[in-house]
């Protein structure tokens, strides 16, 4: 099953953003954003697996024992509170355009075309 | 003096945080927010100046924490100061203080929003310039994509900022997150995160299926950023609503710095390992000049001028991408010298769109016409720049576009320095349209547009109105950014010191050299055959053929209702609509694709990268 | 495009992406077969070069330091661009709905709610600061528990009490603590400079035990500031997105 972990990565992805394309409303956008960033985790996270690994935390484990990739997780680390903050400013957003357009439906949202 | 690296970055950081820190005292004194916005701005700019001068003598790299790489393996994040990334994030700084200056009359205060905002975008655009590891880079991107999106929507009770920034953020979010796969991919086959090392190990192996996919991912991202072809749909909606001051910074530089990025991820990275040189540059090129001639038709169109500069920029980015996709450093040294006329030029343009704001409270180019005619000093100005626009000798912008053409005639490419011309003289035309109906009252004002009538009008909120004197920190801002895109030309070295520093961004292996073992390589000059950074009759002709052809255009079409004018084929040519004038014919149909909804947006990236996957899996095994 | 339009065409790019992606992931090395050098190196050398048993933590505040600090702005500038985004929204109640909505309590819980949330407060709270302070030691560290922290003020919120958890968190001192928090980061590596060393060298004392509260130098010291940041934002984020509902239920 070496390859199931990166086919669920591709899975995540395109159905997150399947869920933007089609998305008539903007709660339901931003939680699809939500899902296809889910799945750089996954990515990142199946990328530094080590089988019969432990996790990288050396208080009551020799420090020679191995360990998987801590770089890995750091990453993903940064990337949930990037994700949250950016998550945080679309919802802000989300509330003045209900409060300015009346509505949420993204097919809606349009001040200007063309 | 190696100490000054990080400073540019962590300065504009930290004085963001005291502002806020602050605000309790700061948020009633708007006068000292604005001084130490300046001075902050204006000391950044001082010292990356400094450390350009630097790296004269070889790319300075900093390494963080002390970890220094062992082996050829990077424990830790590096800074690489070359010539470019300091250049650029110099220009960055340069254009932060412009705009802060002009904001010191012009705009109304929201606590201190404004400031923290712009302070942390000019540090994540610094950040972004001289990181030398991969998802540091990703980092400092999404610093200035997250000040970028509030400081988009910064009137937030107007419902075209509100569109804008939720296409913008949603649209370059999907962007990132592509990167950040790509990021992911490409560490997983290297296990290294620092770009010369990712170079260094991929260098001298053919290309596999994870190089071409990490590839094409993370240059979507940046792609996105720099408003390429398909993905330059949430540009127009966002330039055009963001407060006048913030969209100098979008169009002079946000957008180029997406290039930029295409560039390093290239040269320090997959440039080696991709090898198929013409594939890549057959890509960069057909990206590169379909992006200039819709953002050229585009800006025909437009009747509200921020519109008009905002399409301009994705235009320019095209011509920019052409020049990079050439990938020899003579195209490499216009595409810069053309970032750095154009950053300036633009400047100049918004700040003067500003100024009529300000004064005359509108800016749809119906409305204006020939009221304009009192801000004299801000005519000339508008006029001169629209001219270096047109690519008018001697500005910076001409001599960028003549290497790139002279770099395409050396590549037996010449019939591509047809398509940058006729954009040249589109963008040209549009612009100088502008300047001579609203400056100066020539012609007859172009067709009544509804839509663009009320979305003009919802700008005059931006700004205190109904002074009689145009402010001289406002003016003066704009002078002399344009006689800065004049004046870089004429700087007497700036060919032959463009094209070393080209060439040197262009060498992987003396990047990987410098920033692994510390070696100081000098930059080499220009290798022989990269061609002659210089002025040739061929290219002045080029230039001041499409200045003369702008000017044509903008005159036609400022005096369209004329009775000899009205020719059928002429109205053809001019994509005119009866009663509407030149470039009214393009409306349904870039209405059909411009259409504002995020879900077109986000569905046309995805056949974008669809498209550029397709070409690079078949043509790279 | 239509919907049905954009639908068919968005299906048959993504198809392609996805095979495209797919070939990608398979020019990898297997699920769990981690090849690359920068993780064992790490760790390998990390508990002696830094003295803190979470490795992943020492990756963040030392190793990566400069990427922790640009993505600790990044949460500063999103609960800044949410005060941003909604203070007009802010400036109209305080016209229109005046006294009313600054009586509005919000939704009345019932009294297993409020109890339940008031007892746990307090244990939260201790829990978001132990996690806090060992991020040297064990998987923790300031942005775990800075987000736990928070959760205990949204906690005061849920018991009912949107007052008290407003006068507890007023916006321009949570924007201040912020603040502080985040500028500490950035003055820590500054330290370092002032003292000719590059910028978030690890200068102070490493302890002698690995994994002790006292040891690792700067790292737990960053934990701590990054704590306080990540704390102040979330509550700021959540305080500002709350004042909207309560404006919506004061205006029914």
């Amino acid at each position: 099953m070496q390859i199931l972990p990166f086919v669920v990565v591709v899975w995540i992805f395109a159905v997150g953003l399947y869920g933007v394309v089609t998305s008539r409303h903007l709660m339901h956008l931003i939680m699809c954003l939500i899902v296809v960033q889910s799945s750089t985790y996954v990515l990142l996270l199946g990328v530094g697996y080590r089988r019969g690994a432990v996790a990288p935390y050396f208080s009551d484990i020799p420090a020679r024992t191995p360990a998987v990739d801590p770089v890995v997780q750091a990453l993903a680390l940064t990337d949930v509170v990037v994700e949250a903050a950016v998550t945080a400013l679309l919802l802000a957003l989300a509330i003045q355009a209900h409060k300015r357009f009346g509505t949420l439906d993204p097919h809606e949202l349009v001040e200007l075309s063309g | 003096m190696d100490q000054l690296v990080p400073l540019p970055v962590v300065i504009p950081l930290l004085t963001a945080a005291a502002i806020t820190a602050l605000a309790a005292i700061l948020g009633r004194r708007r006068r000292a927010l604005d001084a130490i916005a300046i001075g902050t701005s204006a000391g950044v700019a001082v010292l990356l100046a400094v450390i350009l001068v630097r790296t004269a003598h070889g790319d300075v790299v900093y390494w963080f924490a002390g970890f220094r790489p062992h082996h050829d393996v990077a424990l830790g994040i590096d800074f690489e100061a070359g010539p470019f990334s300091t250049g650029l994030a110099c220009l960055a700084a340069v254009l932060v203080t412009g705009s802060m200056l002009f904001s010191w009359r012009y705009f109304e205060q929201a606590g201190v929003y404004y400031h923290v905002l712009m302070l942390t975008f000019l540090a994540g655009m610094a950040g972004f310039c001289l990181a030398g590891d991969v998802f540091d880079l990703f980092v400092w991107f999404e610093l200035m994509s997250v000040a970028a999106y509030a400081l988009t929507a910064y009137r937030p009770d107007e419902r075209g900022p509100l569109q804008g920034a939720l296409n913008f953020a949603i649209t370059n979010s999907v962007g990132a997150f592509l990167s950040l796969s790509g990021i992911a991919l490409v560490y997983g086959r290297t296990g290294a995160l620092n770009m010369a090392q990712i170079g260094h190990d991929l260098a001298g192996h053919p290309p596999d299926s994870v190089v071409v996919v990490a590839f094409v991912f993370i240059i979507t991202g940046l792609m996105v950023k720099a408003g390429i072809v398909p993905f330059q749909f949430w540009h127009a909606d966002a330039h055009a609503v963001a407060p006048t001051p913030v969209c100098v910074l979008f169009s002079g530089v946000m957008a180029e710095l997406g290039l930029y990025g295409v560039g390093r991820v290239y040269w320090s990275m997959f440039g080696s390992a991709l090898g198929h040189r013409a594939v890549i540059t057959a890509l960069f090129l057909g990206l590169g000049l379909v992006t200039a001639l819709v953002g050229a038709l585009y800006c025909f169109r437009e009747r509200h001028i921020k519109r008009v500069l905002a399409f301009s920029t994705i235009s320019h980015a095209g011509m920019i991408l052409a020049g990079i996709g050439l990938l020899t450093p003579l195209g490499l040294a216009g595409a810069a010298m053309y970032v750095a006329g154009h950053a300036m030029i633009k400047a100049a343009l918004f700040l003067c769109t500003g100024i009529v704001l300000h004064r005359l409270g509108s800016v749809n180019e119906t409305a204006l016409h020939g009221r304009g005619r009192t801000l004299r000093g801000t005519g000339i100005v508008f006029t001169l720049a629209a001219l270096g626009l047109a690519d008018l000798p001697p500005f910076a912008t001409f001599l960028g576009k003549g290497w790139i053409e002279d770099g395409t005639a050396g590549a037996g490419l010449a019939w591509i320095v047809a398509i940058l011309v006729a954009c040249s003289v589109l963008v040209g035309g549009a612009v100088l349209r502008v300047a001579g109906g609203v400056f100066y009252g020539l012609g007859d004002p172009p067709g009544e547009d509804v839509q663009m009538a009320r979305q003009a009008s919802a700008e005059t909120a931006e700004t205190e109105r109904g002074r009689q004197v145009t402010p001289g920190t406002m003016i003066i801002p704009a002078a002399v950014l344009m006689l800065a895109g004049l004046g870089i030309a004429l700087v007497p070295r700036a060919g032959p010191a463009l094209l070393s520093a080209a060439a040197g961004f262009e060498d992987q292996a003396a990047y990987n050299a410098t920033v692994l073992s510390g070696a100081h390589v000098a930059h080499p000059a220009a290798p022989a055959g990269a061609g002659m950074a210089g002025v040739t009759l061929a290219s002045v002709l080029t230039g001041a053929g499409s200045a003369a052809g702008g000017v044509v255009l903008a005159g036609l079409a400022l005096y369209w209702r004329r009775p000899w004018l009205q020719r059928p084929w002429l109205r053809q040519l001019l994509l005119a609509r009866r009663g509407h004038g030149p470039g009214a014919g393009l409306v349904r149909p870039i209405e059909r694709f411009q259409s504002g909804v995020v879900n077109d947006y986000v569905t046309w990236l995805v056949i974008g990268v669809a498209c550029m996957a397709g070409t690079l899996a078949l043509a790279i095994r | 495009m239509t919907a049905r339009t954009r639908t068919r065409v968005f299906l048959a790019a993504m198809a392609g992406l996805a095979a495209f992606y797919v070939w990608g992931l398979t020019g990898l090395p297997g699920f769990g077969s981690y090849p690359g050098p920068y993780g064992y190196i790490l760790d390998h050398v990390a508990v002696l070069q830094t003295n803190a048993t979470g490795v992943v933590s020492a990756i963040n505040f030392s190793y990566r330091g400069i990427d922790t600090l640009g993505e600790e702005f990044i949460l500063f500038i999103a609960a800044t661009g949410v005060s941003t985004v909604l203070r007009h929204l802010r400036g109209e109640r305080e016209e229109s709905a005046g006294a009313a909505a600054l009586r509005a309590e919000g939704p009345a819980p019932s009294d297993a709610t409020r109890q339940a949330t008031v007892l746990f407060v307090g244990p939260v709270m201790v829990m978001g600061w132990f996690l806090g302070s060992h991020a040297q030691t064990s998987p923790s560290g300031g942005f775990q528990g800075g987000v736990i922290l928070a959760t205990a003020f949204i906690l005061i919120y849920l018991a009912g009490q949107f007052l008290a958890f407003r006068r507890l968190s007023p916006v321009p001192l949570t924007d201040a603590v912020g603040a502080v928090g985040a500028g500490g980061f950035a003055v820590i590596g500054l330290a370092a400079v002032a003292q000719g060393l590059p910028y978030l060298y690890n200068f102070l004392p490493l302890g002698s035990v690995p994994g002790a509260v006292s040891s690792s130098g700067t790292i737990a010291l960053i934990s701590f500031f990054v704590g306080v940041e990540v704390a102040a934002a979330f509550v700021l984020i959540v305080s500002e997105l709350l004042e909207q509902t309560l404006l919506v239920e004061a205006e029914r």
